[in-house]
């Protein structure tokens, strides 16, 4: 008996390729759409916002999924946003530098965190308190810059060229973003598919259930939790950076501190995160929530969303604990399930 | 005896003013079978899990194949060949009964394997200990035994020459006991592995074993042949009490 368990899945799913196919054909078509109505514009721009936020999710799912529950992730997705913008503003250097840069500034601040975290067996909800110190840091940060930062009031890169500047990453036309935010996005969700599918996979499920069993089967417990932190959080970094170039626009509120940090732990709780598409569902369900309470109520009750999430929060860790996406394809396997039994008896 | 494989000198844990492993000294030679036995509380586990770099030693000396490991880190000591379980059984719920094993087999060698050959390290030693693996059976699916089986298996994964087996056998019966005995006998035999066996019923053990050390307290009381074990005064006042006869029956049975 020697079958490797990931075969039998891989054969089952030829259905979904196709599925998958017809999405992504979808997906790519939107922009050709807008060229023919300008209807499109706005569903097209939810949709960069949804990828975007994907990204950020799906990069905050990496860790989460066993049981490393940051709330520091709104740092990262600051520090790459504020540090590429800066860069460009002050020092004039293009993002194609700026970005690698910016990055690794978001991966040293991961080590920094992580290393003495993981190095002293500090787990669970201290773990969560640490990272959550990182977020209003990093914010306060920006606040106490705020002669080169803007503070509050945000902060927007200089413009560059007429409306489309390579060299700048700055595009008027929103279909090129749509179409940067649709590789970015797919990017996330093949690493999440590749961590799932690496044997660091089943290490750090078993460091998320008993540290010392680990280790004494050879797993190198702190490298295995460094390597995931700092890929989860370099990810989230490279959403805030698109967030950043798409919008030209940041502020603490739009991408730092601990109000965006909480938003990826509800979004990705909302959709699943313990499945791959778990955290775009999660980003459905946000932005879309956010836009309609926009639309609907306008802007003069600041702070509704943020409320209603909290309150979603409480209702779906209460009643259903593995998200939107989660709980759809438990039923379904369940039913499945029932269906085979059934088929079986007769 | 044959060569040294680990020499332990002096080895002491104070737990502050408690001192559960004061200054033991051994060996053991390479292809042994080393029974370590004792009441509860008598420091088997801690100085098991002071070889195994769970907890550093207060003082003394660890020296496996000749470097001396004391203070390592538990997977490094995995990685040099030292492979343990657990007294209780301390299996991944997340994990199927293969991938627990398979895990092992990956990063518990001490060099680069590839994903194909853990998971065939994972079967063999899965096999080895006679464990069904079918495709994702839960390990919530086993009983005391079969979780006592998936600890063994996934110390042999990592491929050890040094097995330290914590086999404090409750929770079997008798006829799986003499099974866990037969077990260690046969990995020792197949696949050339050095073992010392934590137990604290003395019976079963003292049929596989070359050699047996008693503890008492944190301190070497007695070491030798099983049969003379059994009959030093010391091991029967602090230890074997009562049943002496009959573990002494069985020696004699078995010699």
């Amino acid at each position: 008996m020697t079958a490797i368990p990931q075969d039998t899945p891989v054969r089952r799913l030829e259905r979904r390729h196709v599925a998958a196919a017809i999405v992504a054909i979808a997906l790519v078509s939107v922009p050709i759409l807008k060229t023919q109505s300008e209807w499109f514009a706005y569903p097209m721009h939810i949709m960069v916002l949804i990828m975007i936020w994907s990204l950020a999710y799906t990069s905050w799912s990496l860790m989460g999924r066993f049981g490393l529950v940051s709330l520091g992730h709104g740092a990262f997705m600051g520090i790459g946003a504020y540090v590429t913008a800066l860069l460009w503003n002050y020092a004039g250097l293009t993002p194609w530098l700026g970005i690698p840069i910016a990055l690794a500034t978001v991966a040293l601040v991961a080590f920094i965190v992580g290393y003495p975290c993981f190095r002293f067996r500090i787990v669970g909800h201290y773990f969560a308190l640490v990272t959550l110190a990182l977020s209003e840091i990093v914010r306060q940060v920006i606040m106490a810059t705020r002669d080169y930062t803007g503070g509050s009031l945000g902060f927007t890169p200089t413009p560059h060229g007429d409306g489309f500047s390579l060299y700048a990453l700055q595009f008027s036309d929103r279909a090129v973003f749509y179409y940067i935010a649709f590789v970015a996005w797919v990017f996330g969700l093949w690493v999440w598919r590749r961590v799932d599918r690496s044997m660091d996979r089943y290490a750090l499920d078993a460091i998320s259930e008993d540290e010392d069993a680990s280790a004494a089967a050879g797993v190198r417990v702190t490298r295995e939790k460094l390597k995931i932190t700092i890929l989860s959080a370099v990810l989230t970094g490279l959403a805030g950076i698109l967030y950043m170039q798409y919008q030209q626009f940041i502020s603490p509120d739009t991408v730092s501190g601990i109000a965006i940090s909480l938003q990826i732990v509800f979004a990705v709780v909302a959709g699943g995160i313990y499945v791959m598409l778990g955290p775009t569902v999660g980003a459905v369900i946000t932005i879309l929530l956010a836009e309609s309470l926009r639309v609907a109520i306008g802007t003069t009750m600041v702070g509704l969303d943020t409320t209603i999430y909290g309150l979603l929060l409480v209702l779906f860790i209460i009643f259903l604990p593995k998200g939107v996406l989660g709980g759809i394809l438990e039923w379904w396997r369940n039913r499945a399930a029932a269906g085979r039994e059934r088929a079986d008896r007769a | 005896m044959a060569d040294a494989i680990l020499t332990v000198e002096a080895l002491t844990k104070r737990f502050g003013g408690f001192t559960a492993v004061d200054e033991v000294s051994f060996t053991v030679g390479q292809g042994e079978i080393l029974g370590l036995i004792g009441p509860n509380g008598s420091g088997k586990s801690t100085i098991f899990n002071m070889i195994a770099g769970l907890l550093r030693p207060t003082a003394g000396t660890i020296r496996f194949q000749g470097q001396s490991v004391g203070g390592f880190s538990p997977n490094r000591i995995c990685a040099l060949g030292i492979g343990r379980t657990f007294q209780i059984p301390r299996p991944f719920h997340k994990l199927s009964i293969l991938e627990n094993v398979a895990v092992a087999g990956y990063f518990g060698q001490g060099r680069r394997v590839g994903k194909a050959e853990a998971w065939e390290t994972a079967a063999r030693a899965l096999d080895m200990v006679g464990l069904a693996h079918g495709d994702h059976a839960s390990v919530d699916t086993l009983g005391a035994a079969g979780l006592k089986k998936l600890e063994l298996a996934r110390a042999l994964a990592t491929n050890p020459t040094l097995l330290l087996a914590d086999e404090s056998l409750g929770g079997l019966d008798e006829s799986e006991m003499d099974q866990a005995a037969d077990m260690l006998e046969r990995i020792r035999r197949e696949m050339g592995i050095t073992i010392i066996w934590v137990e604290h019923i003395m019976g079963v053990l003292m049929r596989v074993v070359d050699r047996v050390m008693v503890l008492d307290h944190g301190e070497l009381i007695s070491e030798g042949l099983p049969a003379d074990v059994a009959h030093d005064p010391k091991v029967i006042e602090v230890y074997l009490g009562t049943d002496a006869g009959e573990v002494q029956a069985s020696v004699g049975a078995a010699g």
